[in-house]
């Protein structure tokens, strides 16, 4: 078995092996002759176009264009180009970038949109590109590119295009035989060979600083060289055959070897950060940093591209991946092998063949156990068969199983990343990457290339199955799903809010407001609109709402927000953009926005108020108003006419009691006016009651009679007003002849309480025996009468109150003591 | 760092005053420099429930002033914060204050705004019209503040015009504010499970709620606190137009009591100061008021505010007789043990007998009112109202009183009362108290009058006879209720049972809402139970049944002390069929006086 898994190894030097298998085979074979193919980094897509050098027969319309193509060998699409291009290049965010010979960049989504142009520089579009580099560095994706007069210039992002202009190369006459670029972390530099000279451009240098490289062989002419993807290795091939590999500063030589090659390779990329592989017509070579070499034959021709752990090989029948075998695969499969992985694999074999070897098995590897099994769950995150990811993590379960207490995390991990690796490495899906390159990429930047290949269903999907929050997983899928759906202009608006609604639903970290945003912006306004239905954020909802010119709907959604300060922003937008008698009418069918309207009108705008009122026929609200406007002390001279105007719009309200207060207010008002030319005092603002006691302590009975006729105050007020007054006065006598006018309506209880409050006792006591019944008792006790007190309980046989009095009686008030005594021993002998 | 009157309770409410307070604070710290508060007058007293003077010192505070007309008062503080409610006049005074300072000084200070508890669009726009806007670049802050604490099961909003806005303006503005309290709320103890409420104020605030949580569950990671089990179980939202007739009705708790004689505000009441002079008290009062704090802090306190006054008597007495049998032991014969653990209890003894001496006289005080005349003439009327009799005709005290000018309030009071004991007023009667107030205390009461008609308080006759039907269903009067240790909320106005929180008892039971269905149709609709979810759409676990369930009454539209007073005692009762400990939360506290003067629109004001 184990020689079975090793079949597709090859040694190189000692004790290091490589391996190349195939990951896709295309399905109709596409010629590799005559084209120009390029790819990125990750298991990008293919672009391909015709090389323009070759001769051809011209089949269609002939005009240059490039096709896509998945990494699976599937046509994506095709891009008609207007112009000639120098060169093709995919950024990291998988944009296709063509590099057109007047210096223009063209930027292209993986389905051939048009995403944004930008001009290296104006000397590039005078003097032509004649050639250009797309390369990666910390910014993102850059542009190099080499003009005609032999001056090159940079761009380090091409989402932020900034031209920077490289030193010029004295003596530069003839194109360089070859360069590179190198994105160290802080820098990018060009690395330029004049013939056998070498030079470093930098954009920082004015000049550029040439180098020498230790080369074993006396230097004639570098005439290709490739930069690693992590940019610290770089390999440079000499016309004579030779091939020399360093770090990127060219200090340091790893390996230098006569590849026996005369001609400059087709194409020269590393594989991974170890090895770098050069094609030659029927060749494929590949020479590690320790100069060890490994030829694989190869019919046709083929495409390298370079990944960070392996270069993918891409042939006119296949796509294949060439890789150092991973150490830990080394270890566990490799001929006599003593590594505990490969004793636990064995045995989790023989035990699933049933045999009892199994158990031997474990034992040899009994106190490596934890290792055996950490090492199977590594290995089998480096395989794309499925039966071995099966076969080592079948070990692995079989081997934790004697292990307690491991932590199950590494496994379930494990377990969980392949079922996404082999989810993505499917031909639909085309994403042919390495666990290492996903750990690189990471979960997120997955699942960008997902959305970027709408692949939303599967994005979802992963983010449920590696239970990632919604709000960075599931919701920012949906809402990129959303952004993709409202973009698409011809389908129905309702059915597609309707439908983004429902797959969004109420998911957390959703903003509806960008998606509407997004379709607004796509021209598609209508669908905007539809879709602010579903923002529940108010705050976010009414202003675009109200930007969008949706004064009506914003107004709606404000009031069922309840948030009544959207509401005033809203009112004072619509206030202020159309004419006020439109803007009446609207608000009218919204009461709450109305009385809004009305309470901010009370305090800023009152004229507008009377309008609105009247508009409304609102007449008690009318006259709410001009009483207010009656009693502001700027309007005193005109309280009248507010009053009466008050008067009539109750009147129109049908409210007759106010419409009758209103004009006996106006009436009190005339008379007031009257009393105060006549008697000198003031009596404004004061109110009936008030007025007529005034006129009572003035001893002006007479009036004060007049004015109670004038406004029927009920007698028992009256009485009240005229025994304070009296007593007030200290006029005892008219109290007195007061008493006698008729039967008192409040009884007589208050004229022996103000007599009493007065200390007029003596007078007090001549309404006591007018008091009622049953008050009589508390009364005469209270002015101190308390023989009477005694006798009128006595006679009312009320042995209680007696008591009572009794309790109150002085020293003085022997007698009556005595004579209670009497009255209690009568009552009592009567029972 | 927190009040420890606070923490007491099932739901520690000290965590809202933390809350708070960290948001000021952090506020306050992104200013360098020495800073002025300069708040709003009803903001700057409540500001006190969240932070006092020492903590404000620590941040570099130097000085606290009222908003006032004209210019800011002298300061060499590098910075001004005005601290206010997104009120435009109070945005007027800003702006003045402003102007004047900038005229004043050449050296300029910095200012700063923080809005409680939010920034609105008008106000910006009215700082921008008076030409400040400018000033306050970049300062322009919110504080959060919804809630206030007061004690360890209440917790006010300090609004006291909710009840106007929304059922005479039809603003739901501070409904929504509630909305956003009760949120907070839920983002400090939990989802609050269940939602019941009677009245569309309440309604209202429901559906604000529900949709505020929608608002914050789309923006934030629902895997925070929502996931752990609310520690409250259940909200009764309770508008006040059910129950119009509870705070009309004299409190008769020790509490409630001082709240309408004196009138507490923020946990405080003001006294005559010349009551306190006592001996023991070192520092000689200068102004005319005492502060005397009041909240469950204080032992004794806590023991007798929810007494019927009537049993406050006994109760100090009872105390008394405890503090001096304490202060008597030294007198025995003592080990030096015993004396040193006499005086470790000495600091919390002298604390009790101040407290003590500080209780005796409030009780005179009250008892002083209590006793009059004039206070029992009018229990004894409202009382007769409470119980349906003679509330047909005009009735004879009331009429005394508009003829003697008593206070107006206490007339509309029990006008008003009479309103509803009687189902609303028949035409001739209602027109007839009118006119008398409008001859009496002058037509500038017109309008209101009409926002008591409006708001339902004076109403006229309807077919329905909603008060008896209520009064016999629910057991409104209970006579014989012994008011020393009573066994029924009546106590609380001896002879009534707020309606309110008969509700409630009924509402807290499993299948309350169904025994009040007969009754329900009699109150102003809709009532509602809903069963809220957490945001992950399941349902929210359910707390075991045997612990007691922690119910939050909301009272829209204001609370009394005796209402508090009435849930406490249902909090207390271990025999209660429904196993409940009440936390209260109210837009405001508020009596028969202050709940009338805020529908109040005297024109002469002006």
């Amino acid at each position: 078995m184990s020689v079975l898994l090793t079949a597709d190894w090859c040694s190189v030097g000692r004790d290091e092996y490589y391996r190349k298998f195939e990951i896709y085979k295309w399905e109709d074979s596409f010629s590799m002759e005559n084209v120009i193919m390029t790819s990125c980094s990750y298991g990008g897509p293919l672009a391909v176009r015709r090389d323009p050098k070759k001769l051809v027969q011209v089949q269609g319309s002939g005009k240059p264009s490039i096709a896509i193509y998945t990494a699976a060998g599937s046509f994506l699409s095709s891009i008609l180009l207007t112009k000639p291009v120098t060169e093709v290049g995919w950024s990291s965010t998988e944009d296709l970038l063509c590099i057109e010979d007047d210096g223009s960049v063209l930027r292209y989504d993986i389905f051939g949109n048009h995403q944004h142009t930008f001009s290296m520089c104006d000397e590039a579009r005078v003097t032509k590109v004649i050639e250009a580099k797309v390369f990666t560095c910390a910014g993102g994706t850059g542009v190099a590119i080499l003009t005609s007069s032999y001056r090159f210039f940079l761009v380090n992002s091409v989402t932020s295009p900034k031209t920077r202009p490289m030193p010029e190369i004295p003596g530069l006459n003839a194109p360089p035989s070859s360069w590179g670029v190198i994105a160290e972390d802080r820098q990018t530099k060009i690395l330029v060979a004049k013939e056998r000279e070498l030079h470093l451009l930098s954009h920082n240098d004015s000049r550029p600083v040439p180098v020498v490289v230790d080369f074993s062989d006396r230097l004639s002419s570098v005439v290709e060289m490739a930069v690693s993807l992590n940019n610290r290795q770089i390999a440079l091939f000499t016309d004579k055959g030779r091939l020399w590999i360093g770090s990127s500063d060219l200090r340091s030589k790893y390996c230098e070897i006569d590849t026996s090659h005369a001609f400059r390779p087709l194409q020269l990329a590393w594989c991974g950060s170890d090895g770098v592989v050069g094609v030659w017509d029927g060749t494929l070579l590949l020479v590690t940093t320790k100069g060890d070499t490994l030829t694989y034959p190869c019919d046709s021709k083929v495409h390298i591209v370079a990944e960070t752990d392996c270069a993918r090989v891409i042939t006119s029948s296949s796509h294949e991946i060439l890789q150092s075998v991973p150490s830990v695969v080394q270890k566990i499969l490799r001929i006599n092998s003593v590594d505990p992985g490969l004793y636990l694999l064995e045995a989790s074999r023989q035990f699933q063949r049933r045999n009892h070897t199994a158990d031997e098995y474990i034992r040899l590897v009994k106190d490596n156990l934890p290792l055996a099994v950490d090492n199977c769950i590594e290995a089998a995150g480096y395989e794309f068969s499925h039966d071995n990811q099966k076969m080592f993590i079948r070990a692995a379960q079989f081997g934790k199983g004697f292990v307690p207490d491991l932590d199950p995390e590494p496994y379930v991990k494990m377990c969980r990343v392949l079922r996404v690796l082999n989810a993505v490495r499917d031909h639909k899906v085309s994403l042919p990457i390495t666990n290492i390159q996903l750990k690189k990429m990471t979960i997120v930047g997955l699942l960008e290339r997902l959305v970027r290949r709408r692949h939303y269903y599967m994005a979802i999907q992963i983010c449920k199955h590696l239970k990632l929050p919604p709000a960075e997983g599931s919701s920012r899928i949906l809402a990129e799903w959303a952004f993709y759906k409202v973009a698409q202009a011809k389908q129905d608006r309702e059915q597609v809010a309707r439908e983004i609604a429902s797959k969004l639903g109420k998911a957390p970290g959703i903003s509806y407001k960008d998606i509407a945003l997004r379709a607004n912006h796509c021209g598609h306004k209508l669908l905007a609109i539809r879709l602010m239905d579903y923002e529940p954020r108010a705050r976010e909802q009414v202003p675009l709402l109200l930007d969008l010119g949706e004064e009506v709907p914003a107004l709606m959604k404000a009031m069922e927000s309840g948030d009544t300060d959207l509401i005033y922003f809203v009112l004072l937008r619509m206030h202020a953009k159309m004419p006020l008698a439109d803007f009446y009418l609207k608000i009218r069918n919204y009461p709450l926005a109305q009385s809004l309207y009305i309470k901010y009108s009370y305090e800023n705008n009152s004229k507008e108020l009377h309008d609105i009122h009247d508009q409304e026929s609102n007449y008690n609200a009318q006259a709410a108003l001009h009483l207010k406007d009656a009693y502001l002390p700027k309007n005193s001279g005109t309280r009248e006419a507010s009053l009466a105007a008050a008067r009539q719009s109750y009147k129109n309200a049908r409210n007759d009691f106010l419409a009758a207060a209103c004009d006996e207010q106006l009436r009190l008002l005339k008379i007031q006016r009257t009393l105060e030319d006549k008697f000198g005092r003031e009596f404004l603002g004061h109110s009936l009651h008030d007025t007529i006691e005034m006129l009572l302590t003035l001893k002006e009975v007479k009036v004060a009679e007049s004015l109670r006729n004038e406004f029927k105050v009920p007698d028992r007020r009256y009485w009240w007003l005229r025994i304070l007054a009296h007593a007030r006065n200290g006029e005892w006598e008219q109290l007195e002849k007061f008493s006698k006018e008729k039967r008192s309506p409040i009884g007589y209880e208050p004229f022996v309480d103000v007599c009493f409050e007065r200390n007029e006792i003596a007078e007090a006591q001549k309404y006591v025996s007018r008091v009622r019944e049953d008050l009589k008792v508390k009364y005469y006790t209270k002015i101190g009468m308390l023989k009477q007190a005694a006798q009128t309980a006595f006679e009312q046989k009320d042995t209680q109150a007696l008591r009572t009095i009794q309790s109150k009686c002085g020293s003085a008030e022997r007698d009556v003591i005595e004579q209670i005594n009497t009255y209690l021993a009568q009552l009592s002998s009567r029972k | 760092m927190s009040s420890t009157h606070l923490s007491g309770g099932k739901v520690n409410i000290s965590r809202i005053q933390e809350h708070a307070r960290k948001h000021l604070f952090s506020l306050l710290d992104k200013i360098d420099g020495t800073k002025d508060i300069v708040t709003d007058g009803a903001l700057g007293s409540v500001m006190g429930l969240v932070a006092n003077k020492p903590m404000l010192k620590e941040h570099n505070i130097k000085s606290m002033f009222h908003l006032h007309p004209g210019t800011l008062p002298n300061s060499s503080s590098e910075n001004t914060v005005f601290i206010i409610r997104p009120q435009l006049r109070f945005i007027d005074l800003v702006a003045d204050n402003v102007h004047n300072e900038v005229k004043r000084s050449r050296k300029s200070k910095d200012f700063h705004i923080f809005f409680v508890p939010r920034v609105t669009f008008l106000c910006k726009k009215r700082l921008e019209d008076r030409g400040v806007l400018g000033n306050f670049e970049g300062n322009l802050k919110e504080l959060p503040w919804h809630l206030y604490p007061f004690d360890s099961d209440l917790v006010s909003m300090e609004i006291p015009i909710t009840f106007k806005e929304f059922h005479l303006e039809n603003d739901p503005t501070t409904l929504h504010q509630a909305a956003q309290g009760l949120l907070m709320l839920q983002c400090l103890y939990g989802t609050i499970p269940r939602v019941t409420g009677i009245g569309p104020a309440a309604q209202k605030v429901s559906n604000f709620l529900k949709r505020l949580s929608l608002e914050q569950s789309s923006c934030q990671n629902p895997s925070s606190s929502s996931i752990a089990p609310s520690q409250i179980d259940q909200v009764i939202l309770l508008d006040r137009s059910v129950d119009l007739l509870t705070p009309l009705a004299t409190q008769l708790t020790y509490e409630g009591l001082i709240d309408e004689i004196f009138g507490i505000q923020n946990n405080t009441v003001k006294l005559p100061a010349e009551h306190f002079s006592s001996s023991n008290d070192s520092t000689p009062y200068t102004a005319d008021t005492k502060d005397i704090i009041l909240n469950s802090g204080e032992e004794l306190f806590a023991e007798i505010r929810d007494k019927n006054f009537s049993a406050v008597g006994p109760a100090l007495s009872k105390k008394a007789r405890q503090t001096k049998l304490q202060f008597d032991e030294r007198h025995g014969d003592k080990t030096v043990q015993e004396m040193k653990q006499f005086v470790a209890r000495l600091p919390s003894m002298m604390a009790n007998k101040q407290s003590l001496a500080y209780h005796t006289t409030i009780a005179e005080l009250v008892k002083k009112v209590t006793d009059s005349h004039k206070f029992l003439e009018a229990l004894q009327t409202e009382q007769e109202l409470m119980n349906g009799i003679d509330t047909d005709k005009v009735h004879p005290f009331i009429e005394d009183c508009i003829d003697r000018k008593e206070p107006l309030i206490k007339v509309l009071r029990l006008v008003c009362m009479q309103a509803l004991t009687n189902s609303g007023l028949r035409s001739k009667v209602l027109e007839y108290y009118k006119k008398e107030i409008l001859q009496t205390y002058g037509f500038q009461h017109a309008l209101t009058l009409s926002n008591l008609e409006q708001a339902g308080l004076l109403r006229l006759q309807q077919n329905q006879r909603q008060y008896t039907v209520l009064r016999k269903a629910l057991r409104l009067t209970v006579e014989d209720n012994d008011e020393a240790s009573p066994t029924d909320i009546s106590y609380v106005h001896s002879v009534y049972a707020p309606l309110s929180i008969r509700l409630v008892q009924h509402l807290v039971r499993p299948n309350g809402s169904r025994a009040l269905q007969d009754v329900i149709g009699l109150l102003p609709s809709p009532a509602f139970d809903d069963i809220q979810t957490s945001h992950s759409g399941s349902s929210l676990p359910v707390p075991p049944s045997d612990s007691p369930k922690v119910v939050l009454v909301f009272f829209i539209g204001g609370c009394t002390f005796a209402e508090i007073s009435a849930l406490r005692f249902l909090s207390q009762q271990e025999v209660s069929d429904a196993n409940v400990e009440f936390v209260i939360a109210t837009t405001k506290l508020i009596n028969g006086n202050s709940f009338i003067e805020s529908l109040a629109e005297p024109l002469d004001h002006y």
